[in-house]
């Protein structure tokens, strides 16, 4: 394997983790803050402008991560997994209105990880980089499925989806409150089973195939399975974000939603955050999809209208890009290490 | 470090973090006058990323007209406007950020509608302005099952919805092939770009085709169309007699360019709305001479209102345009008249509830019994230059015309004879049974003429 790709893919520096105590109390405060601080304190736009989009690319970012930060298989398809995935649960919502909500949800989840899993199949003669490319294709097809086959989108007009209707025993869940639960809640369920996953003997499998795919098959690690599984799982994973980015925070998409550009976020998301790491999705989805926001607040306040509106995005966009240069050259494990790292100076 | 000064510091970089999203924003353009009587209006501009060329010029015509309104007419009534601007880049996470943003209004004036400039954030938005009781007014784009308001009370489609862009266009080529039955037997070909607004009109010109006996063929352009070799191939196959474009962005120079190589006579091509202003044809150089487009934004500036403008803003260096050569515009007139449009149904809703800064439910009102007859028009000195229109509950578009412009090479003359109607008995139907499915499918309760009236205090 070329030494830049060998590189690339070699097994990440974990961050020193403190103890267990700290960590749970850590993970305690961070729960109660989201499920009982925040409903009490929130207004509309930290629900609809920065908590919801936040959890949901956080979610996308974490089943990129399983695919590609614990089993090392590259993927630029992310965005069409969510786009599955919303079309998925659009339909189930629309046709089987009898099945609850969080079964729709997980149904389009479970239909978005079985086309990841088709779409894995190459992964078993393409390795490392390589397989950006199949991965890159159904990105395009899929996208292009979504946008001329009218079945999907119940041949709306502009081939766009909108949820019939948020509800779940009883509760109307189409308020921002509402729908920052629900997203809260899904984000929570997936992310729970994924730390199972990660610590299980699947997880081992696949940072066993990550740093060495012909050693692990000789100690008998079964490597298809594990390939296959973690596009399986990771794809799920990203349905489910993307029916929610459809459904708890936009309302309305179409398959343009979901192109190639959401797919690079994705993959920004968890190269910033820390690949193989699970907090790492959400600072990673923290900094790329808050920082912006952060950004504009901060200029508004500093510069009020001394600059026009053009000049101040270009401003940030220039600010935005050397924070990243700046976070990568510090700590390439990305911002998880990073702050791993903070508790830990001497190392 | 020692423990607790890193602890401090990190207490310090959260706090530091999230207190600017307490603080409220504080840039604004102010106008003089008294801070408790000014309506304040935000516009969601973009005037950075891939369509910043063809949006500076539209918040220029926006801009200068509220600033002459403020200057000139000491406002609405009396009641001066104030505006913030937001960037949205064109892409649906800003807008919707600069949305939540700024809804809840600034210095005690609520947000009296919302003019969301771009396709997928009109959508984006539409069920969250409903529940917040804001109007989202969407000239020359937007859902076209929002006309129907009965099903939309808050989505207003005015002016021209893509179902009458797409009439129009055909009933310009039957004014040109000498009457409609003439229609019969012609092949028409669109070629449109691949996304929810391209296909937009696929629906209508179905219907047309079958109404009138013309072939329908539709060609799609993959996003962003810098490569149309193969789709005018296929035209100069096909050999249709007219060529409707739908395009966005560089997709319309493009078009033009790769027709002329392949041979298509230019004048046989009709661009639509977005595909119809001096910053989509230009590109296209000496070869777009004899283009034509139709926009319900026509080209020039000798409108009474813009003279007016030019007089009072432009010439004493208070536009907002960077490029006075933008004035007159395509673009920039449909920043006037989405504006104009805009300030009367305000007029409209002050003369109901009081001559002060008025909230959405009470600015929806004025845009449902918003009348702009050829009078009103007249004194307002935009008499060709906004169509007449009359919106009700069940008509939120009000006009469906659009004018036809040829390009010269060197700006757009008016070619047709005055606006082009589309045919909205014929489509009335259909739209307001695709907002009947919506309705349908989202449990809403289509209201009844009575309840709205009800309902208005």
């Amino acid at each position: 394997m070329p030494p830049a790709l060998a590189a690339a893919l070699a097994p990440v520096r974990r961050p020193v983790l403190p103890a267990l105590p700290v960590r749970a109390a850590g993970l305690a405060l961070l729960l109660a803050v989201a499920f009982v601080a925040i409903p009490l304190t929130a207004t509309d736009y930290w629900y609809n402008a920065i908590l919801i989009p936040f959890l949901i690319m956080a979610l996308a970012g974490l089943g990129l991560n399983l695919t590609m930060g614990y089993a090392g298989q590259a993927s630029l398809g992310t965005g069409a997994f969510m786009a599955v995935g919303a079309y998925a649960t659009y339909n189930l919502l629309l046709r089987l209105p009898e099945l609850p909500l969080p079964v729709s949800l997980a149904g389009g989840g479970l239909i978005a990880g079985a086309v990841g899993l088709v779409v894995g199949l190459p992964s078993l003669r393409i390795k490392g980089f390589y397989l950006i490319a199949p991965t890159l294709a159904a990105q395009f097809l899929i996208e292009w499925v979504f946008n001329q086959v009218g079945w999907f989108s119940n041949y709306a007009s502009s081939s766009a989806i909108s949820a019939p209707r948020l509800v779940f025993l009883g509760y109307d869940l189409s308020s921002p409150a509402g729908r920052y639960a629900l997203t809260l809640t899904s984000v929570s369920v997936v992310t729970v089973l994924a730390w199972r996953l990660v610590g299980s003997q699947t997880g081992r499998n696949w940072r066993a195939v990550r740093d060495g795919e012909t050693a692990a098959a000789v100690i008998g690690v079964p490597v298809a399975r594990a390939k296959l599984s973690a596009f399986f799982v990771g794809a799920a994973v990203s349905g489910v974000a993307g029916a929610l980015w459809a459904f708890a925070y936009l309302g309305t998409v179409d398959a343009r939603s979901f192109d190639l550009d959401r797919s690079f976020q994705a993959m920004f998301i968890i190269i910033i955050g820390g690949l193989s790491s699970l907090s790492g999705s959400f600072i990673g989805a923290a900094f790329i999809v808050l920082t912006p926001i952060l950004l504009t607040h901060l200029s508004n306040a500093l510069l009020g209208g001394s600059l026009d509106g053009g000049q101040i995005s270009n401003l940030q966009r220039i600010l935005f890009g050397a924070l990243i240069i700046g976070f990568l050259i510090k700590e390439p494990n990305g911002l998880a290490a990073l702050l791993g790292r903070l508790r830990h100076p001497a190392r | 470090m020692s423990r607790l000064s890193r602890v401090l510091g990190a207490a310090a970089l959260a706090a530091s973090l999230t207190a600017p999203f307490s603080l409220p924003s504080t840039a604004f353009a102010q106008e003089a006058g008294a801070p408790a009587a000014k309506q304040y209006i935000p516009l969601a501009t973009y005037r950075v990323g891939a369509y910043a060329s063809s949006g500076t010029p539209v918040w220029g015509g926006t801009i200068d007209y509220l600033r002459y309104l403020n200057e000139v007419e000491g406002g609405i009534n009396g009641v001066k406007l104030t505006w913030e601007e937001c960037e949205t880049e064109w892409a649906v996470e800003k807008g919707v950020e600069c949305y939540e943003r700024l809804k809840g209004g600034r210095d005690g004036s609520p947000v009296p509608l919302f003019l969301p400039h771009g396709d997928p954030i009109t959508k984006a938005l539409t069920e969250k302005s409903a529940a917040d009781k804001i109007p989202l007014l969407t000239t020359g784009y937007g859902r076209t099952e929002a006309i129907d308001g009965r099903v939309f009370p808050y989505s207003f489609t005015v002016l021209f919805s893509f179902w009458s862009e797409a009439s129009s266009a055909i009933n310009y080529i039957a004014e040109q092939v000498g009457g409609k039955d003439k229609l019969k037997g012609l092949k028409i070909a669109t070629v449109y770009h691949d996304s929810p607004y391209g296909k937009e009109t696929q629906v209508p010109l179905d219907l047309l085709a079958k109404t009138y006996g013309f072939e329908n063929i539709q060609i799609a352009v993959p996003h962003p169309g810098n490569d149309q070799s193969a789709q005018w191939a296929r035209i100069r196959q096909i050999k249709p007699d007219w060529v409707f474009l739908r395009g966005w962005g560089v997709m319309t120079a493009v078009a033009i360019k790769t027709a002329a190589k392949t041979g298509f006579p230019v004048d046989h091509i009709i661009g639509g709305i977005w595909s119809g202003s001096e910053e989509d044809v230009r590109p296209a150089g000496s070869v777009g001479k004899g283009y034509l487009a139709i926009t319900p934004f026509p080209a020039g500036a000798e409108f009474g209102i813009l003279k007016k403008i030019k007089a009072a803003i432009v010439d004493q260096g208070k536009s907002d345009l960077k490029d006075l050569k933008s004035f007159g515009s395509v673009y920039y007139n449909s920043g006037v008249i989405e504006t104009i449009i805009a300030v009367e149904a305000i007029r409209t809703a002050q003369a109901r509830f009081g001559k002060r800064p008025l909230t959405g439910e009470e600015t929806q009102w004025g845009l449902e019994h918003l009348v702009l007859d050829e009078a009103r028009l007249k004194e307002l000195g935009a008499d060709g230059l906004v169509q007449p229109l009359r919106l009700s509950i069940k008509d939120h578009e009000g006009g469906g015309a659009g004018k036809v412009l040829q390009w010269d090479g060197g700006k757009w003359n008016i070619v047709s004879n005055g606006w082009v109607k589309s045919d909205r008995e014929l489509l009335l139907p259909v739209i307001y049974e695709r907002a009947a499915a919506y309705a349908r499918e989202k449990g809403i309760t289509p209201r009844s003429e009575d309840t709205a009236e009800a309902s208005a205090k």
